[in-house]
């Protein structure tokens, strides 16, 4: 035989001296890497940069919200600080996360490829990241924007005299870098696939980053020449969504829309994708409807693009209009159903087990729920007049952008971690924080649903004194939540450096990406593995082998 | 599949120069959607607002240089049939009429971009540009029927008609570097006849630009010219 055929859940081999962490050690050999493994780690420390930065903005809304009076700060200062919130976690930390950092790391390992099909564009993906993120800080240090994450017009191409065009451009640049990585991905899913991998045996992981890359390349161009729009109309009077000048500033909130709707399926989706991963090997068993998850999410992909006017129920679009989107957001709780339901059934009767990544996995599943069920209260026109710009819709979306895509980036985070460093996180103190965030997660944004129910609007830094005693356990929850960010932050550092060393399948997992060395070496594969089995053959384990995934 | 080892273009993580080509090529291709998608935003503008304020954007139409959109046309469909030329010089691994035609196609570029310079000129000299110059007293010639427009609203079809066309020009300066680049490139004898994918993805580039301009001319220019 010319390659070697590794067969399924052959036993794990010895920890070899070369990897991709220590071969280079060079700040040069990691800033102009053309490897996958060492640009997703880039992607894990930057996005891990925003996201506290992100949090730090939240901490000052929930801390402002404290009180009824304004009291942190005045309203222009509240108003820019809820937009760089805004900003920073939607384009610099829920869209690249899971697709930079864990996809970049897993696909090609999970093809069995010695890399991305464009190892130097995923790179100058992340430089692009980088660009764009150091000029929102610029923006964020020199005045601000107060439009909101949304920069609707006339507002940001008439009135405000905030920083508009440096924070659209930081958005476009951001955007390329996103294009780049689906693009990137979409290539490789398709070209390098190891002998074998047939569609059908592909990770749902690799599936739900493939519908995520789809709408990547045909959303994001949309927002960048919208993005340019704005821009020209605010520096050369180009008048195209200028009501004075019989533009329609509902043309803009379409253009938005088109790509930020979907653009919330460029965040869900990936994390989607890592609960099948974690679900599958802390059930012992394989994934209950392949073909219905894999579909669901190209499903999710082509529907996420037709349903965006939900956001404009109220904004001045016909009744006609406004049913039909109603009716097409209703159709996209389909397949995401189909997701939940096939996981709960994955677990039926699987031996399972609780370690930290089953937990955060368990945590979305309710989370996203949750998220999901209040997004169809919103899809329904009468309750969505009712609710529109109150804390219901900033509750909803945070079940599912924090109670969904971070559950599933956290536990995607710990189920990975020994691959991508060799070392194991403290189990103890990762269960610990697992609880403290779903505590102080339900806690921060449960009472907001009431809020806005009862009718507290969005985006003011006052509020009526009856709605207070809700704001101050939002506020609580907010600190708690802070706190089980932080824990996760500095044990990996620890386990960097004090945590035991990892196997190279710890968790006894049935995936590609443990077959080889924790952590790889820099072509992943010594020889390119032949795959002949399905993904998740967790029934074909032999006994000894069966032993419960924890961390040890 | 020896012999591909020793294949200079062939990057490591392909296992042979088939595969290295395919993906190459599929990247470009997905590009060129990413790219449909960008001007998409604007058609979709147009589209809109034409419907809305038809008179004005009819009687903005007709004061455009037709002869001068014409002849880009005309220049752009040729410098379309050189970069196919090139392509095929490529293959055929003649490295001198390949560069040639490289040449021709960067100056056929550049004729388009100084035709189109000379138009928005025109358009500064009779105020067709918006902002606080503006000033459009023409009407709409309906087959002879003079009806008169709201300025404000020819001024949005200006507007659109420099977002769209000076776009397209910005991809065309790109385009037009872009070759220059792979005509030094291929001086220096960098393409084979087993390695000329960089030459077939920017022709790929190059028709696509081309192919937007052949929708933006019948929109801007000829669409409401009906006598």
């Amino acid at each position: 035989m010319a390659s070697t055929v590794i067969p399924a859940n052959q036993a794990p081999a010895p920890t070899p001296k070369l990897n991709y962490l220590n071969n280079g050690h060079t700040l040069k050999s990691w800033l102009l890497t053309t490897d996958h493994k060492r640009i997703a780690i880039l992607y894990l420390i930057s996005v891990t940069v925003f996201f506290f930065l992100g949090g730090f903005f939240a901490m000052l809304i929930r801390l402002e919200l404290l009180t009824p009076q304004g009291d942190l700060m005045q309203a222009d200062t509240y108003n820019k600080v809820f937009t760089m919130h805004g900003l920073i976690m939607v384009f610099f930390f829920l869209i690249p996360v899971v697709p930079a950092v864990l996809g970049n790391f897993l696909i090609p390992i999970m093809l069995g490829a010695k890399d991305l099909a464009f190892p130097r564009i995923n790179l100058l993906s992340w430089y692009l990241y980088v660009v764009g993120g150091l000029l929102i800080s610029h923006v964020m240090l020199t005045g601000g924007v107060d439009t909101g994450w949304t920069f609707y017009s006339p507002f940001s191409t008439e009135y405000t005299n905030t920083k508009i065009v440096e924070a659209g451009l930081a958005a476009f640049i951001a955007g390329f870098s996103s294009i780049f990585t689906g693009l990137n991905f979409i290539v490789t899913i398709h070209r390098m696939r190891a002998p074998g991998l047939t569609w059908s045996r592909l990770p749902l992981f690799v599936w739900a980053n493939y519908a995520t890359s789809i709408i990547m390349i045909l959303g994001t161009p949309v927002i960048a020449i919208t993005i340019v729009l704005v821009a020209v109309e605010r520096l050369f009077h180009l008048g195209i969504f200028d009501p004075r000048l019989g533009g329609d500033p509902l043309l803009f909130q379409h253009l938005f829309w088109f790509y930020s709707h979907p653009a919330v399926y460029i965040m869900i989706l990936p994390s989607m994708g890592v609960v099948n991963e974690l679900i599958t090997c802390f059930s012992r068993k394989r994934i209950f409807g392949y073909k219905f998850i894999a579909l669901s999410s190209i499903a999710i992909a082509v529907l996420g693009f037709l349903v965006w006017a939900h956001h404009m129920f109220v904004a001045g679009i016909s009744l006609y209009a406004a049913m039909i989107f109603s009716f097409l957001t209703f159709f996209i709780g389909v397949p995401s159903a189909v997701k939940v339901f096939n996981w709960t059934a994955t677990l039926y009767k699987g031996s399972i087990s609780y370690a930290t990544p089953m937990l955060y996995a368990f945590g979305f599943i309710g989370l996203f729920t949750m998220g999901g069920l209040t997004g169809l209260f919103l899809a329904t026109l009468g309750i969505d007049v009712h609710v529109t710009d109150t804390y219901f819709v900033v509750a909803h979306f945070h079940y599912v952008m924090v109670g969904g895509v971070l559950m599933g980036y956290l536990g995607g985070l710990h189920f990975w971690w020994p691959k991508m460093t060799g070392r194991m996180y403290p189990e103890a103190w990762a269960k610990l924080s697992a609880l403290l965030i779903f505590v102080g997660f339900n806690l921060t944004f449960f009472p907001q649903f009431i809020l806005g129910y009862v009718g507290m609007p969005r985006r003011y830094w006052q509020y009526p004194p009856e709605f207070q005693a809700l704001n101050v356990l939002s506020t609580a929850g907010a600190s708690i939540l802070a706190a089980g960010y932080l824990l996760p932050m500095i044990y990996f550092v620890w386990s960097l450096r004090y945590g035991k060393i990892a196997d190279a399948n710890p968790w006894a997992a049935a995936g590609l990406e443990w077959k080889t060395t924790s952590p790889p070496p820099t072509f992943n594969f010594d020889e390119t593995p032949v795959v002949t089995w399905e993904a998740y053959n967790y029934d074909e384990i032999p006994p000894w082998e069966r032993r419960a995934p924890v961390a040890r | 599949m020896e012999h591909e080892a020793h294949n200079p273009a062939l990057l490591h993580h392909f296992a042979d120069a088939q595969q290295q080509k395919n993906a190459a090529s599929l990247g470009m291709w997905l590009f060129l959607v990413t790219e449909i998608m960008f001007f998409g935003g604007m058609f979709c503008a147009y589209l809109v607002y034409r419907l809305a304020h038809f008179n004005a954007f009819a009687a903005g139409s007709q004061q455009l240089n037709i002869w001068m959109g014409a002849i880009n046309t005309a220049v752009l469909i040729v410098s379309s049939v050189t970069v196919v030329l090139a392509v095929k010089a490529a293959e055929a691994g003649k490295r001198k009429v390949l560069v040639g035609y490289l040449v021709v196609t960067v100056l056929l570029g550049m004729t388009f971009l100084v035709i189109k310079g000379f138009e928005y000129a025109e358009k500064f000299e009779k105020h067709h540009v918006p902002g606080p110059t503006f000033n459009f007293t023409d009407k709409f010639d309906d087959n002879g029927k003079q009806i008169p427009v709201n300025p404000k609203e020819a001024e949005l079809f200006f507007s659109l008609y420099f977002a769209m066309t000076g776009m397209h020009a910005l991809h065309m300066i790109i385009g037009c570097g872009l070759f220059s680049v792979l005509a030094i490139l291929a001086w220096k004898g960098h393409y084979t006849p087993g390695y000329f994918t960089p030459i077939e993805n920017a022709g790929l580039y190059w028709h696509l630009v081309d192919i937007i301009w052949i929708y933006l001319f019948p929109l801007l220019y000829l669409i409401s010219r009906h006598s």
